[in-house]
């Protein structure tokens, strides 16, 4: 953090990191406004929605976090805004989400939502609005553009690794980094919230949030369920090709989920079954071992780096999931709409839509949108052709 | 802790009252300085005023002394003035009250004429009695200004005079400022034996008010909008009209509304309801020359700029309320705050989100127009510089809050 004083604008969710992310930036003699975002809102009033002035009422705990941002806005004295962008979450995640579980796909909104929302039309709202940058309570550090370089600023993972973010923040340009400002990123949790609780902020003992934020009760497939229609299919085991049984909705169904499919977690020969694959043109589930699932080739789409961007036969290491372990990896195509790699070693339970997110130490490389992935073929004999022909 | 709210307090712009640019008297406007030592004096005294004994008839002396002080400054009769604890509650007494005593009489009453640009105060209580109590609401229309026309209510009474229960108009809409003939309404109302309620929160102490000449059967008036204390307010409500109670307890006054009677904050209403009455026609000239200034410096300043609600002497004298295309509304108003200037997008919102204004709506605006306002309202403390300070912000605040654009 430069010690110059900016016009920052802190996005404040009325959780603790937002809230202790702020009041750094206060300390730090920044001049900060607290913005809270509204992003759902539930227009199922229960009054008569066609009277005048009906209100669309939001959901209690989208409210009660708006009332704990309002508060620790009035604790720190600065100035707070929310502002709507339901609409804009609406079209651009909610709508993404929908889409991509009809598709028999895994989306993730949380990193949907920074890339098209926080880091696209609030930050792009803030500057118009004459602010310098945006603050979020993210765990990941920014490193500085260095001038003498040339070098553009650059993500690293958060000091915490029981916390790190970077994994969502991943598809952030380094344009958009030069707008951002992550005060958390050399912090660990339980030191944040001894922090909230000595600066006296209410919520410093409120829990993480962990669920998806619009999906009020955390169940996932019954709010699907409730807004697509139902996709009933049949169940394969993959080895055998043997049909297993039905499933009455394969919607929200993900790869390498073991409960809820509608069968007995363990086969007859006592061992654990795990969803492989799922087809929706086919109604397809594909069943088996863990090891089933095992890819070392992934095909994604475009990927967006930060930085400039690594050619083929790139060397680092890769990280599916939110929260994961990261893999050897080598890049072996990359294109316009393509990106192509090769892990060192065998990764499971690849489920499409999901991220893989390539770094360099603690350092973002780039990321992109996982669409399929294939066991394991040598890095030397991946032809495009083969690529493009690899199923599941 | 041994801190007070009080000691608390911390300025979040880092401006001096001084500097600051109040155009927000439409939500609070700030104490009268002999309110504030009034109130501080009467609840040094204490006492209750159902007490029977020396203390309580000294409270006591305090709430009927301004009970006739305020009927007097209104032309109302001091029997009429039912005290509460705030303009909303004397509307949802005014409202349900009258509803249940009326259906009560007679099963066959159980329709509610209002508009579509009252307050919330008004209109939530209205939406709650149709979905929990049989209410049938029949929403009048109103023009583009905001008015609702007499005209229209004659007609739905002669059609269905015998199943209204009540007529609420207000006196004066708190976003646009637009004023009703609520004369012409009372009295129409009054031609076909049906209830008139109207919610003059906004034009007690702005425009003549003589409760005599307009003869509501309900009026609602409320302290913090004239110079009074928050918390405070009152129901002129008929004689004979038995409303049945929101609040039962000790029975004070006329056991509409039971609770011990706050003497201190009462005798401040009364007071500042009688200075604010007192000062109207030299308040409305002065103030309504301000809101002139500051609607054509404004117009001189972001040409596209449009006045919403009534022209001239059709709205409130301290009423200046504007759309200004391709702005969203919040933004303006957060970039002017930034800048030491307070104004209002509208009514307040819930949780902070902001809504496009009903009043618009109700007026026949579409959702951008009714997104992009901002309600500037001038008060006895109100000075030119004020208006010249909001006329040098505006035209950058406007150009930034283009640039980030409508959702």
């Amino acid at each position: 953090m430069s010690s110059e004083r900016r016009r920052i604008v802190a996005a404040l969710s009325g959780g603790v990191d937002s809230a202790v992310a702020a009041a750094r930036l206060v300390d730090a003699g920044h001049e900060v406004t607290g913005v809270h975002l509204a992003l759902a809102r539930d227009t199922a009033s229960d009054a008569p929605g066609s009277a005048p002035g009906a209100r669309p009422s939001r959901g209690c705990c989208t409210a009660q976090d708006a009332r704990d941002a309002a508060r620790i806005a009035d604790v720190l004295g600065i100035a707070f805004y929310v502002w709507d962008v339901s609409e804009a979450f609406e079209r651009e995640v909610i709508a993404d989400f929908l889409t991509e579980y009809a598709r028999g796909r895994t989306p993730h909104p949380c990193a949907r939502c920074n890339e098209r929302i926080k880091f696209a039309t609030v930050l792009n709202r803030a500057i118009a609005l004459g602010f310098d940058a945006l603050a979020t309570g993210h765990y990941a550090r920014i490193e500085p553009a260095d001038p003498a370089t040339g070098r553009g600023p650059t993500l690293h993972r958060g000091a915490d690794p029981g916390k790190d973010q970077s994994y969502v923040l991943a598809m952030l340009t380094a344009d958009q980094l030069a707008t951002v400002v992550l005060p958390l990123g050399d912090a660990h949790k339980d030191e944040v919230r001894r922090e909230a609780a000595r600066r006296g902020l209410t919520v410093a003992a409120k829990p993480d949030s962990h669920d998806i934020c619009f999906i009020p009760q955390g169940s996932t497939r019954a709010w699907l369920a409730a807004r697509l229609p139902a996709r009933p299919g049949r169940i394969v085991d993959g080895a055998t090709g043997r049909i297993l049984g039905e499933v009455a909705d394969l919607t929200g169904l993900t790869v390498g989920q073991r409960r809820g499919v509608g069968l007995p977690t363990i086969s007859s020969d006592q061992q654990r079954r795990y969803v492989t694959a799922i087809d929706v043109a086919t109604a397809t589930v594909t069943v088996g071992a863990l090891t089933d699932s095992e890819v070392t080739l992934i095909v994604g789409g475009g990927a967006q780096w930060c930085g400039p961007a690594p050619g083929v036969g790139w060397r680092g290491r890769v990280q599916v999931r939110a929260h994961g372990e990261t893999t050897p990896a080598v890049l072996t195509d990359v294109g316009a709409g393509r990106t192509v790699l090769t892990c060192e070693l065998p990764v499971r339970g690849i489920a499409p839509g999901q991220l893989a997110v390539l770094y360099e130490g603690t350092r973002v490389v780039g990321s992109f949108t996982m669409d399929r992935s294939a066991p394991g073929v040598a890095p030397a004999a991946v032809a495009a052709d083969v690529v493009r022909g690899v199923s599941g | 802790m041994g801190t007070t709210a009080a000691d608390r307090l911390t300025p979040d712009t880092g401006l001096t009252p001084d500097t600051r640019v109040f155009l927000d008297h439409a939500a609070t406007t700030p104490i009268r300085p002999a309110v504030l030592e009034l109130v501080i004096d009467t609840m040094r005294l204490g006492g209750n005023a159902s007490s029977l004994h020396a203390a309580g008839r000294a409270a006591r002396r305090i709430v009927e002394q301004s009970r006739e002080q305020l009927a007097a400054a209104l032309r109302a009769n001091p029997s009429e003035v039912v005290f509460t604890a705030s303009g909303t509650e004397a509307n949802n007494l005014a409202l349900k009250g009258l509803f249940w005593a009326a259906r009560d009489a007679d099963p066959r009453r159980r329709v509610i004429l209002t508009s579509g640009v009252e307050h919330h105060a008004v209109l939530d209580p209205v939406r709650w009695l149709a979905a929990h109590e049989g209410c049938e609401v029949v929403y009048l229309a109103v023009d583009r200004e905001g008015r609702v026309d007499p005209a229209q209510v004659r007609e739905i009474l002669l059609d269905r005079a015998d199943e209204v229960a009540l007529v609420s108009v207000m006196w004066a809409n708190n976003e646009v400022g637009t004023l009703n003939d609520v004369k012409d309404l009372a009295h129409t109302c009054a031609q076909f034996g049906v209830l008139f309620h109207t919610d003059a929160v906004q034009a007690v102490g702005s425009v003549p008010v003589a409760v005599d000449e307009v003869r509501p059967d309900a009026l609602t008036l409320s302290g913090h909008k004239l110079g009074g204390p928050i918390g405070v307010g009152a129901l002129l409500l008929r004689r004979d009209l038995r409303p049945v109670a929101l609040l039962h307890g000790g029975g004070q006054e006329r056991s509409v509304r039971s609770g011990t009677l706050d003497a201190p904050h009462i005798a401040g209403l009364a007071l500042a309801v009688e200075l604010a009455v007192a000062e109207q026609p030299a308040y409305a000239s002065r103030v309504g020359q301000l809101r002139d200034l500051l609607i054509t410096g404004v117009q001189q300043v972001v040409p596209d700029a449009v006045l919403n609600g009534a022209p001239g002497s059709g709205r409130l004298p301290g009423n200046a309320h504007l759309t200004f295309p391709g702005c969203e509304g919040d933004a303006l108003l957060m970039l002017l705050d930034a800048a030491g200037i307070m104004c209002a997008t509208g009514s307040a919102c819930q949780a902070g989100v902001p809504e496009p204004s009903h009043v618009l709506l109700a007026m026949g605006r579409d959702e951008r127009s009714a997104r992009g306002s901002l309600r500037f309202s001038l008060g006895r403390s109100s000075q030119e510089r004020d208006v010249d300070a909001l006329i040098d912000a505006l035209p950058g605040v406007v150009a930034r809050a283009r640039r980030a654009g409508q959702r």
